[in-house]
This record gives structure tokens, C-alpha cells and sequence, in this order.
């Protein structure tokens, strides 16, 4: 089961009591002139996505949010494309806060992840553009009184051939907003798609390029003011005592706001509120999570570990199978990783006696809408919230704790306030990609799998983020392209084993769950096809035989790679195939290790075939992101604790890949008729595997946890 | 009060003198294309330019700046390689989040300035100190070249 | 030879022999140098060269003794990393084993509270403990010394007005012998003159004050003067440097390369002061701490008094420490790349060129200026890496990240050398090894 086909969870229960569920969510937005925030807004809002004014402006609502993925673009051209808008005059708007309307189809709540944009709306959207196209074409065919059969449209206009008529959307706004749209109008034939699958330029960048874009950190409104905070550093720990005669001492400083788990101090610019926060003396109480370690919480880990878990999939009989000959194991380790936005977590809020206004960048409008209602003690109708780009999500955005700190800082603070916070808060307060154990235990028949179990152990995000896709001890998320692992495969069972570390908060982090599912099994699979004395692309292609889209991307990446041509020494090739997110991807690294044990990157190759490609630059562009933000906590990523803090801080001890470092990254699309699937978290799942499995191949050690040991590489290095 | 010449202006603000110039910019100037990012000159998103050379505005502090001219990102299209830059950033899709790329930007003019027709080494050199998390770095090196060769 | 004549040899030879032992074991005291016509305090006519400075004539002993406790440096051991100042606990890794700071505060069961006042002289005199225990003589008591009974009083006066912290140091983990605390009564026998400060009315008042601050109070030998196999500094190498917790204490003698003997009086008195000169550097890991802690507080007088004092120390070379390169390198990144390990250019274009530039010269503070640093023209690179392990700046300037826990041993090593070579006067040679034993004998 994929995180698409989970059930839908109660967190749409606004939806739900307001449009009687997921069904209605469609019909909802066909509905003329939906209750949505373009009824007020004038012009011709057949829905909840589009609106046209007089001069033929077509501004589309984005129900999913920019977070760089390119989705503004990809869903306006989905939206044009059915319209047959004329792409020059199409300008997008952020939605407001609305789950009737802009829940996503797949996640059932005004969200924006698993990499679903697309997938998510491609049918609910090109229905509503095309039955807004259908009524501006019935417009004009009323107007000029000839059969709607006899009209087409093109770029903004409905021509007329036959008596060489034009009327363009503009001029048919009036006479279209008293016809109510059909509810299953025709889809486009894709031969017939003038916009998707052409490499579109983006709408999102140029102002990018001139500091004019605005993300939730640079808003600015009227008379606001600044703020940075410090939370407890241990989680769940509280002020006991706070003196801050220094900190309202210091120049520009305002106010210092002291709450139960938290201290913040208010200025006229961020550098009076950073410095008053320096000077501020604040005595914590930590707290049960206070002696906390990453020994402990690996301790917990393992031990948990051997227990057998829940079982999210069973095909055939494999203890049977594992009864007839001996097995091989292994077991794989991924760590805390943090999101490191690079927009660090930011909220301004404004808060009075009878109304709430907060300016963010978020995956999750409307549970930012909820929180900020809730610390500001108002009703959610009397809270405003105005959604901005996102410099970076990766998942840490679909949570509102920022939102939420923010307004009740902001309810002691007398006008507008901007909470931001440092890197450093930012990195010792994160929703972490949670540490997980993997047990993979498989018996070779010949080169054959005949039996394959795979047990993952690890905190359960979904358990507290969308209880419903926790079902019989199973996260739906946390077996992701475990139990829809693509080999054949006759007996197999996949287990889940829910262990929440103590002192951390876990969350979802580019790849999710198949980040780890990945790595885990084709980095299993490596060691399968070594015993098995098989190449490792020989290997999996023999196991592909259920899968010729993969079995397609495996052999375009080993071509494109140059799969098997000899290497200096000391260089290695390794590969990885993933079923995630609805693509299919092959994905070659290439690396050097040098005799001190550092990776030198060479060279990176993916294959991808991820459907109909809306906007193929775009995906590109996006695997090439993921590869590196995957390699980058390969290399580097890991988070830990001591005494209940969290190590890390900043950049100098929490790295990021750098230019210098990046070799080629070559992505090769495969063309494809069929429904697209998901792009933006791909790379970050497929580059972690490759990098390990060719790490192998350049030195033989088997590296079985994240990230990188150096120490293990070095030429002579004891393994 | 300290007097700024930003963007060919003069601007003068009432800063202590240890305030880094980024906090100026972004919150007493609402120059809010410079970013924050790390605060400890690690990640370049705070990238301008003193005097046409790309410096750190996270630890610059406002009072050593004294006349050097200050340029951000808001007026760096009004320079020749600054344009050149721009466009080449967009003709290549560079951008993903966008949130880094003021200084990347603005670190990719000041090389062009001081190296016309940089190599992958001088690249590495001027472009290793900005951070980007999107990971858009193969496409930033294609740029800069691009730029380059309109020259 | 005959049995008679043959003894005689053997005598000759022991008693050379052991001659040559001695003078290799019992090195000059600290102020030999300034020769004799020392006399007694009582005896001395010039200004009171000991106390607190004419500032502080009028205030009270826990001020004056808040001064000379700074002076002294006490909380730079008796502080573990984020607690109570004076509360102790601090692990001092040492050759023969881990120490640990013991608690100086008030507390009656683990600090000074219930200590006498004749216990605490016996202590900071003689180096005994309360119970008549031997101190291990990594708390300089050869140097407090010199101090004056009124001042040692006044030190334990200002430790007894601190709020007390319960804090019982960790035992010491020595190996055998030198766990045996009775054997430091030969140390001392040695190695302590256990005599107060005694003026040379031949010198200025400044000089005088100068040595009671230097060799009473800040204890700069135990740092920057090398020790010999008897663990005691030997001063006939007086302040030519030494390698301290894991950091190279450099030579802070007149001579002119290796030396101090180029700085301006003006520069060193910054230095001292601040922890900064403009074309020196700053100063890093202990001697940071000991700016702030113990020279940084002093009175101008004081400091220009410890100048004038380290002026008289007579120049000793150090091999390999050849004069800090004063010029800026190039602004061209591509500057000698070839010749370097390329891993050492890629950390510094990374992580060190937006601070430090490629020049050397900081586009943003001075504090990062690299060009004409000491320990930038010492090819051990050993305060290089270490500073890049650990970090540091004066306190309320800009401060350097902490690198060591995300880069590896072999990427220190190869920016150290990288930044050594390219800013210095000769290339560093440290190695990952070396970097790896820095990481261990740091002070934590
Ligand atoms: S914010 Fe200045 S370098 Fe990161
Ligand atoms: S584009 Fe997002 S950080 Fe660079």
C-alpha cells in the first residue's frame, strides 16, 4: 500500500462535515462560484482555481504550495492546458487557507507533500479547466448564436472558422458566469496537449533572480516588529528562572516575552532581539528528556529491533522458504537527520482582542490557520493567514509549531511581530527525520531470491501526523517502498516495528519513508548479488522481470553510465532502482575513494520514468536537487544528542555538500503516455544507495549505516 | 546615525555600529532580497557586494563601511554582468526555492567582474562558500559559463 | 690500573655525572635571570610593587581580592566547560593521567569554606593540601609562591563571597606512580623555592610590578617555558615556548623572529588587553581564556607594567619559528593551488575564504585577518588546527565556528597546512595523526 491508496485520514474532517468528503472535494470546486476566496475577488471565478477578469487575465489559484518543486508552474500549465488559456496572461495566487476547497485529493487535507502535486491533481484539475473552458465556449456560441460543436478554442479566445470569428475569454466572462458548468466535461486527448510536456519556463523565478520574491521572512507589515526565541534545549524542558535586567538593557530591545517553555525578546530590528537574547540569563528545567543521548536512543533502537513487528505484507511463505537452506542478513542504520531549510523557520503574526493575522511560508496551510486560532484563543473565522513561498520545505514545513510559537509570542506583544528564528534554533528544534533500523534477511537459490523478510524499526510519523495511516502497528509511510519492493520476489514479508525515540520530535523529510526503505534493501541487494558472484545491474535486471518500467530505466541508466567500463583504482560504480512516489528510477554514482578514506564524487546518472512529464525540465531539474540533497546526508547528515540537546547547531557542524563537491549529474527521461507520477523527493531516495553500493565496489567494504564513516575507508582501515 | 551609499543612494540609518549590515538591509531598509541564512558567514545567502567585492552582510558590522558603496541583489541587474547573470540564470532554470540564489547571484557577478572568462577552478573558488540546499549547483556552474560567454 | 686509582674513576665520573644531572634537573628559579641584589619586601624603598593597583587603593579586600583572583587566572582551571565558575571539575589531561579541578567556592564539604586561613597559605604557598595532602603541581603554586600573604587572603576572601557551589571534583586517574601524592614532596623539595616575592631595588618600580604580575599571579612561564624531566620549567629557556594543553604557547621573549622583540609596546599591550593586534592576530584556545580571565581585566598600568617586565627577559631563538610573513598573500584564489594537497583548498573555499579571504586580509573584521599571525608562520600548524577543531575569538567580537566535529582529521590537517603555506613563511607538515593526538589533549 503507497501512501496514495492509504485511507483518507480524519484530519480532513473540515472537508468532510462541510462537503460530505473526498467525492464532494471534486464536485465542490465545479460548483459555480464555490464558496471560495475568489467570490469577492470580481471577475469570473468558476471555481475555486480559476478566475478570468475583462481584460483576459487568467489568475490561477495554486492549491499546493512552491517550495522550488516548480509546482506553480507544473499546475498552471495542467490548468492552461485543459483551458487553453494563453499562457502570457496566466498569473498564479497563493491559496488562502481553505480545506473545502484546496485539500489535497491524496492527503485529504490542504497539504503539500509525498510528492504528489501532480498526481494529485492532475484529473480534479483538468476537470475544472475544462469545464471552465466549456462554458466560455458555450458563451460565445450563444453570442453568435452557432452550435458550441462548431467552436474551438486557442490561447485565451473561442474561434469561430467557419465565419472566422474570435472572441477572446475576456469578453465572454459575463455571459460564462451564468452558465453552469458541466460536472464531467471531456478531457483533452494528450496527442492533443499544446502546453504539457514542453520545457515551460518557470513563473516563479524571475522575480527570484532580483530580490523582489517574497518568502514569509521578508514580510514586512505596517509598524512590525522583531523577534528571535530560544526554546527549552531540552524537549519538553521549561523556564525556571529568567533575569533579564541585561537584555532590556540593550539597545533596541522592547520586550522580553518569558512563556512556560520558551523565552523570546522583541526589538526593532533582528539584531537587537538576537543580542537581547545573548544577555538574557535563562535557567531551564529539563525535564524527563535531560539525560537523553544518541546511545540511549540506538540502545532502544537495536534492542527493539530483534522483536519481530507488525506485518504490513506477506507474499508466499518465507519461513518455509528460509527453512531450506541458509540465509543471509544483514542489518542497516540510518540516523536523525534535520531538515536545514534554507529559509530558517519564520512566523509574523499580529494579534488583537478580536482577530489574528499571520504571514508564512508553510506545506500546511490550514493547520498553520488552526494553530495560530488556537494561541491566539480565537475562532478560526476570525484568524487570517497569508501563505508565501518557501524558501525550502523538505517536510519540516508541514508542521506549525513555528506558526504556533509565533502567536503566542505575538499575544503578548502589542502589534505586528516577526518571530525568527536563528540557525541555530532551527537546528536543535527540528521535526526529525527519524533514526530507523532495518534486519534484512534473504536466502539465494543459485543467483535467485526465493525468500526475502525485511523488518524496519523506527518511529511511526504518521502514528501522530495523520493517525489513520497507522493501522495494525503499520506507517504506511514507514514501509513505502518496503512492501512494494520491485523484484520478483516469491516468498517475502515486510514488518514494521514502532519505536519512538525519547527527547527528539520526529517528522517527514525529503523521501519520507522510502528514504530509508531504499537504501536499506538496495544496499542488501548489492550484498545478494555479490554472494550471488552476479553484477550488480545483471543482478537486479534478473529480478526485474515483473517490472519493465524499471527494468527500462535500469537499462538506459547502466548505458548512459557506462556501466562496467573499467575505473582507476580506487573508483566504483554503484546502483540503485526505486519503485517511489509512482516513478520509476534507475540511478548510477560513481565515486572515488582516496587512501585517507574521503569520497570524491565523479559522476551521477539517473534514468526516470515518472509518466506523462507536465513540465520536463522541471523533473529534471528536480532529481538533479534530490540527488544532491541524498548525497549530502550521506556524506554528512547526523544529528545527536547529549545530556537531551541536540549537538549540531549550523553549517560548520551540520554539512551541506558545496559546489566544489558536485560532479556532472546527468538525468535521462523516458517517454512515457502513462499518469505521472511523483518527482520532488526521488532524487534524495535514489542517490543514498548508489553512493553505498559503489563505495563497495571501490573498496569492498560494505558500509551498513548512514552516514559515511570515513574512518572505515581509509586504505588498510580495519573493518 | 550612520550614512550608507546603497544601490547608489544614500541612505542613512540610526544603527549601533556592531550591527551586521544584513539586518540593516532587511529590516530597517526593507532590502529584503539579501538573506539570512546561517549568521556565520557559512552559507552566502547573504552575499552583497562593498566596493564591487562579494562580502558576508551576516558579519559585516554597519560601522566599518564607512564610504565603500554597497550593492544588493534589488540593483545588481542594473550592472552589465549582473544582467547577464540574471538571464543566464533563467534561460538555464536555475532556480528551485530561490531562497539562496540572491547570493549565488551575487557572488556569480562579482567573479564575472574580476574573471571574464572563469574556469571550473575559479568557479569552484567563488562559489564554494554559497550554500544551496535545493542542490541547483550543476545548473549554477552552467549558468556562470553561459553568462560568460556573452561577453 | 689499581684497584685505588680505578675507584677514583668511577667516583670522578659519578660525581660529573650526577654534576651534570643536577644542573640538567634544577634549573634557575624564574627571576634568576635578573641576577642578584634582591632584597626582602620589608627591605624594599621603592612603590609597594605587590596588591591590588593604586586604583583600587580605597576599595575594600573582596574588590582588591577580586583582582588579583583574576589576575591569577584561577577560573580558567577551576571552571568545567558550561559550570559554575570556581565550582572546578575541569579534566586536565596530562601525560601521566586525567586530573580534575578541584571546587574553590565557599561549600563547606567539597570547596574552601571550612579551610583556615594558615591552611589556605599552606596551599597556594607550598602546594599542601587541607589534610596535609600533596597538590599535583599542575596548580602553580611554585609561582603563587611569590605572592604576599595579604594578597593570598585576599584572594580566599573573594572566593568566600561567591555563592557557594556543592561540586565534588572527580577523582584524579594517574597511573603508578605518579598517583602516589607523597612523591610531589620531592617535586616541591625542588622544584619550590616556597619564598614570597623579593624586589631588585636596581630595577624600575614598573619591572618589579611587572614580575610580581607575571611570575605570582599570571604564571605566563607554566605556559611559555619549557619543562624539563623533572616536569619543572626550565628557565634557562625562559619564556621560549612550550606546547601547552594540546596548543603551542609561543616564544614571548625580545627575540626579534621568533619572539616578541618586533612587536610595538603599544601591540603587545594590546594583545594582552584585548587578545588582539592588528597584524598579529588574536589570540586563540588557552591564552584566549587567559586574556579574558586574567590579563584582560588588568589596569593599563598593570599591563604596561607586564610589558615592560617581558621586555627584560633575554632573547632565546626558537628553531623553525622563522619571522610572521607581514604581507598579504594574493587575491587569486589559483595562487600556488597546484602545490597543495587539493583538499586543504577546497575546505578553505568552502568554509574559510568567506571570513578569512583569499588574501588573508578579512572583509570583515580584523579579529579573521590571517596575514602576520604567529601561529599562521608556524609550520607545526598545531594552533592552526586546533583553532580550527575548537574555535574561539576574544570575548564580545566575532567568534570562529568550532570545525572539529563535522571535518575529518585528514581535512584539518590539509586547510591547516593549506592556510600555513599560503599565508605564512613556510608550508605546515601536520599530519592526520597529529591532528587526531591535538583532538586528545585538549583541555575539555
Ligand atoms: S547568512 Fe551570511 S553567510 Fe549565511
Ligand atoms: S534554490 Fe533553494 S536553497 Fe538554493
Amino acid at each position: 500500500m503507497s501512501l496514495a491508496e492509504a485511507p483518507p485520514p480524519d484530519v480532513s474532517r473540515r472537508s468532510l462535515l462541510k462537503a460530505g468528503g473526498a467525492g464532494l472535494l471534486v464536485v465542490g470546486f465545479v460548483a459555480p462560484l464555490a464558496a471560495s476566496a475568489l467570490q469577492d475577488a470580481g471577475g469570473y471565478a468558476p471555481n475555486a482555481f480559476i478566475r478570468i477578469d475583462r481584460q483576459g487575465d487568467v489568475t490561477l489559484v495554486m492549491p499546493q504550495v512552491e517550495m522550488g518543486q516548480g509546482t506553480y508552474t507544473s499546475i498552471s500549465m495542467i490548468l492552461a492546458e485543459e483551458l487553453d488559456a494563453d499562457w502570457a496572461k496566466v498569473r498564479t495566487e497563493h491559496a488562502p487557507a481553505d480545506e473545502a476547497h484546496y485539500a489535497n485529493p491524496m492527503l485529504q487535507m490542504q497539504a503539500t507533500g509525498n510528492s504528489n502535486s501532480v498526481r494529485a491533481w492532475w484529473k480534479p484539475l483538468r476537470t475544472a479547466a475544462a469545464a471552465t473552458r466549456a462554458c466560455l465556449v458555450q458563451a460565445a456560441a450563444q453570442g453568435w448564436g452557432v452550435p458550441t460543436g462548431q467552436c474551438r478554442t486557442e490561447s485565451g479566445a473561442v474561434i469561430h472558422d467557419a465565419s472566422a470569428r474570435k472572441a477572446a475569454y475576456g469578453d465572454l466572462v459575463g455571459r460564462a458566469a451564468q452558465i453552469t458548468p458541466p460536472t464531467d466535461p471531456p478531457l483533452k486527448d494528450p496527442k492533443d496537449f499544446r502546453l504539457i510536456g514542453r520545457p515551460l519556463k518557470r513563473l516563479d523565478t524571475p522575480d527570484k533572480t532580483n530580490g523582489r520574491a517574497q518568502y514569509g521572512i521578508d514580510v514586512l507589515p505596517p509598524g512590525v516588529k522583531f523577534a528571535t526565541l530560544m526554546q527549552s534545549p531540552v524537549l519538553g524542558g521549561k523556564v525556571a528562572h529568567v533575569d533579564d535586567t541585561n537584555a532590556k538593557a540593550a539597545p533596541g530591545v522592547r520586550q522580553v516575552v518569558v512563556l512556560d517553555d520558551l523565552v523570546a525578546v522583541v526589538g526593532d530590528h533582528m539584531w537587537a532581539a538576537k543580542r537581547g537574547l545573548e544577555m538574557l540569563d535563562v535557567t531551564w528545567a529539563d525535564g524527563p528528556n535531560g539525560a537523553v543521548s544518541s546511545g540511549q536512543i540506538w540502545s532502544q533502537l537495536r534492542a527493539a529491533a530483534e522483536h519481530p513487528g507488525a506485518v504490513a505484507k506477506q507474499v508466499g511463505d518465507v519461513d518455509h522458504a528460509f527453512a531450506s537452506g541458509d540465509v543471509v542478513a544483514a542489518d542497516f542504520e540510518m540516523p536523525l537527520l534535520a531538515h536545514a531549510t534554507m529559509e530558517p523557520l519564520n512566523c509574523t503574526v499580529h494579534v488583537t482582542p478580536a482577530s489574528a493575522e499571520a504571514w508564512i511560508g508553510t506545506q500546511v496551510m490550514e493547520r498553520v490557520h488552526a494553530a495560530v486560532a488556537k494561541a491566539a484563543g480565537l475562532p478560526e473565522a476570525q484568524v487570517d493567514v497569508h501563505n508565501h513561498l518557501l524558501g525550502g520545505g523538505f517536510g519540516r514545513k508541514l508542521e506549525p509549531d513555528m506558526a504556533y510559537a509565533a502567536a503566542r509570542i505575538a499575544k503578548q506583544v502589542d502589534g505586528p511581530v516577526k518571530v525568527v528564528w536563528t540557525r541555530e534554533e532551527d537546528m536543535r528544534h527540528d521535526y526529525y527525520r527519524p533514526a530507523y533500523r532495518d534486519l534484512l534477511w534473504a536466502r539465494l537459490d543459485g543467483d535467485r531470491i526465493v525468500g526475502w523478510k525485511h523488518r524496519i524499526s523506527g518511529s511511526a510519523v504518521m502514528a501522530r501526523f495523520a493517525p489513520p495511516l497507522f493501522a495494525k502497528g503499520v506507517d504506511a509511510d514507514g514501509v513505502d517502498s518496503a512492501q512494494d519492493i520491485p523484484y520478483d520476489i516469491e516468498n517475502k514479508r515486510i514488518e514494521f516495528n514502532r519505536v519512538e525515540p525519547p527527547g527528539v520530535n520526529t517528522g517527514f523529510w525529503r523521501g519520507v519513508g522510502p528514504n530509508n526503505n531504499v537504501f536499506a534493501i538496495e544496499s542488501f541487494i548489492d550484498e545478494l548479488a555479490r554472494k550471488a558472484g552476479q553484477d550488480p545491474v545483471a543482478f537486479r535486471r534478473a529480478h526485474l522481470t515483473g517490472s519493465p518500467r524499471h527494468r527500462a530505466a535500469l537499462d538506459l541508466v547502466a548505458e548512459k553510465a557506462n556501466w562496467g567500463a573499467p575505473l582507476p583504482p580506487r573508483c566504483g560504480r554503484g546502483v540503485s532502482v526505486q519503485p517511489s512516489f509512482a516513478s520509476y528510477i534507475a540511478t548510477v554514482v560513481e565515486c572515488e575513494v582516496d587512501e585517507a578514506g574521503e569520497v570524491k564524487l565523479r559522476r551521477v546518472t539517473s534514468a526516470v520514468d515518472t509518466g506523462i512529464a507536465v513540465n520536463p525540465d522541471t523533473i529534471i531539474a528536480q532529481l538533479q536537487g534530490g540527488l544532491v540533497f541524498g548525497l549530502t546526508a550521506a556524506l554528512y547528515g547526523e544529528i545527536t544528542l547529549e545530556k537531551g540537546r541536540v549537538q549540531q547547531s549550523n553549517f560548520h557542524d551540520y554539512r551541506m555538500l558545496r559546489m566544489d563537491q558536485v560532479p556532472p549529474i546527468e538525468v535521462h527521461l523516458i517517454k512515457s503516455g502513462e499518469a505521472p507520477g511523483g518527482i520532488g523527493e526521488t532524487g534524495a531516495t535514489a542517490s543514498i544507495p548508489a553512493l553505498r553500493n559503489a563505495i563497495y565496489a571501490a573498496t569492498g567494504v560494505a558500509l551498513r549505516r548512514m552516514p559515511i564513516d570515513r574512518s572505515l575507508l581509509a586504505k588498510g582501515a580495519r573493518t | 546615525m550612520i550614512t550608507l551609499t546603497i544601490n547608489n543612494e544614500a541612505q542613512t540609518v540610526d544603527a549601533p555600529p556592531d550591527m551586521p549590515l544584513l539586518w540593516v538591509l532587511r529590516d530597517l531598509l526593507g532590502l529584503t532580497g539579501t538573506k539570512f541564512g546561517c549568521g556565520i558567514a557559512q552559507c552566502g545567502a547573504c552575499t552583497v557586494h562593498i566596493a564591487g567585492r562579494p562580502v558576508r552582510s551576516c558579519l559585516l558590522a554597519v560601522g566599518s563601511i564607512g564610504q565603500r558603496p554597497i550593492t544588493t541583489i534589488e540593483a545588481i541587474g542594473a550592472t552589465r554582468n549582473g544582467a547577464r547573470v540574471q538571464k543566464a540564470w533563467l534561460d538555464a532554470e536555475v532556480i528551485q526555492c530561490g531562497y539562496c540564489q540572491s547570493g549565488q547571484i551575487m557572488s556569480a557577478t562579482a567573479l564575472l567582474d574580476q574573471i571574464a572568462q572563469p574556469d571550473d577552478a575559479d568557479i569552484d573558488a567563488a562559489m564554494a562558500g554559497n550554500i544551496c540546499r535545493c542542490g541547483t549547483y550543476v545548473r549554477i556552474r552552467q549558468a556562470i559559463k553561459n553568462a560568460a560567454a556573452m561577453a | 690500573m689499581s684497584g685505588r686509582t680505578l675507584w677514583i674513576v668511577v667516583a670522578a665520573v659519578l660525581l660529573v655525572g650526577g654534576a651534570a644531572a643536577a644542573w640538567a634537573m634544577l634549573p634557575p628559579r624564574a627571576l634568576s635571570f635578573a641576577g642578584g641584589g634582591a632584597v626582602d619586601l620589608a627591605d624594599y624603598k621603592g612603590p609597594n610593587p605587590t596588591g591590588a593597583p593604586p586604583e583600587l587603593a580605597s576599595a575594600d579586600v573582596v574588590a582588591r581580592g577580586k583582582y588579583l583572583t583574576q589576575a591569577a587566572d584561577c577560573v580558567v582551571c577551576h571552571t568545567a566547560s558550561g559550570g559554575q565558575p570556581y565550582a572546578g571539575g575541569l579534566a586536565i589531561p596530562t601525560q601521566f593521567g586525567v586530573l580534575y579541578s578541584p571546587n574553590i567556592t565557599g561549600d563547606a564539604q567539597t570547596g574552601i569554606g571550612a579551610w583556615t586561613d594558615a591552611q589556605f597559605l599552606r596551599a597556594m604557598h607550598e602546594g599542601i593540601g587541607r589534610d596535609g595532602q600533596r597538590l599535583y603541581p599542575a596548580f602553580p603554586y611554585e609561582s603563587y609562591t611569590l605572592m604576599t600573604d595579604a594578597d593570598v587572603l585576599a584572594i580566599k576572601a573573594y572566593l568566600l563571597s561567591l555563592p557557594p557551589a556543592h561540586a565534588a571534583a572527580p577523582p584524579s586517574q594517574l597511573k603508578f606512580p605518579f598517583n602516589q601524592r607523597w612523591l610531589m614532596a620531592f617535586w616541591s623539595a625542588f622544584y619550590n623555592p616556597n619564598q614570597r616575592f623579593r624586589p631588585h631595588p636596581d630595577r624600575s618600580p614598573q619591572w618589579n610590578r611587572g614580575a610580581y604580575l607575571v611570575e605570582g599571579l599570571e604564571h605566563c612561564g607554566d605556559c611559555h617555558t619549557p619543562r624539563n624531566l623533572g616536569q619543572a620549567l626550565d628557565n634557562r629557556q625562559k619564556f621560549a615556548g612550550a606546547v601547552a594543553e594540546g596548543w603551542r604557547a609561543y616564544n614571548i621573549t625580545a627575540d626579534h623572529a621568533s619572539g616578541v622583540g618586533a612587536w610595538s609596546d603599544a601591540a603587545l599591550a594590546e594583545y594582552l588587553h584585548d587578545g588582539h593586534a592588528d597584524g598579529h592576530g588574536a589570540a586563540g584556545g588557552p591564552m584566549g581564556e587567559v586574556v579574558e580571565a586574567g590579563l584582560g581585566p588588568l589596569t593599563p598600568g598593570d599591563t604596561a607594567a607586564v610589558v615592560a617586565y617581558l621586555r627584560s627577559v633575554p632573547a632565546v631563538h626558537s628553531q623553525g619559528l622563522p619571522a610572521p610573513v607581514t604581507q598579504p598573500a594574493s587575491d587569486a584564489p589559483k595562487l600556488m593551488q597546484a602545490s597543495f594537497d587539493p583538499r586543504g583548498k577546497q575546505i578553505f573555499e568552502g568554509a574559510c575564504a568567506s571570513c578569512h579571504g583569499w588574501s588573508g586580509v578579512s572583509l570583515l573584521t580584523n579579529d579573521a585577518t590571517l596575514t602576520g599571525d604567529r601561529a599562521i608562520n608556524d609550520a607545526s600548524a598545531i594552533n592552526v588546527a586546533q583553532m580550527v577543531i575548537a574555535g574561539g575569538g576574544r570575548p564580545g567580537a566575532l567568534r570562529m565556528p568550532a570545525f572539529g566535529a563535522a571535518y575529518s582529521d585528514t581535512e584539518i590537517a590539509a586547510v591547516a597546512n593549506y592556510v600555513t603555506a599560503r599565508f605564512g613563511a613556510a608550508p605546515g607538515r601536520i599530519t592526520a595523526a597529529d591532528v587526531a593526538r591535538l583532538r586528545r589533549s585538549s583541555v575539555h
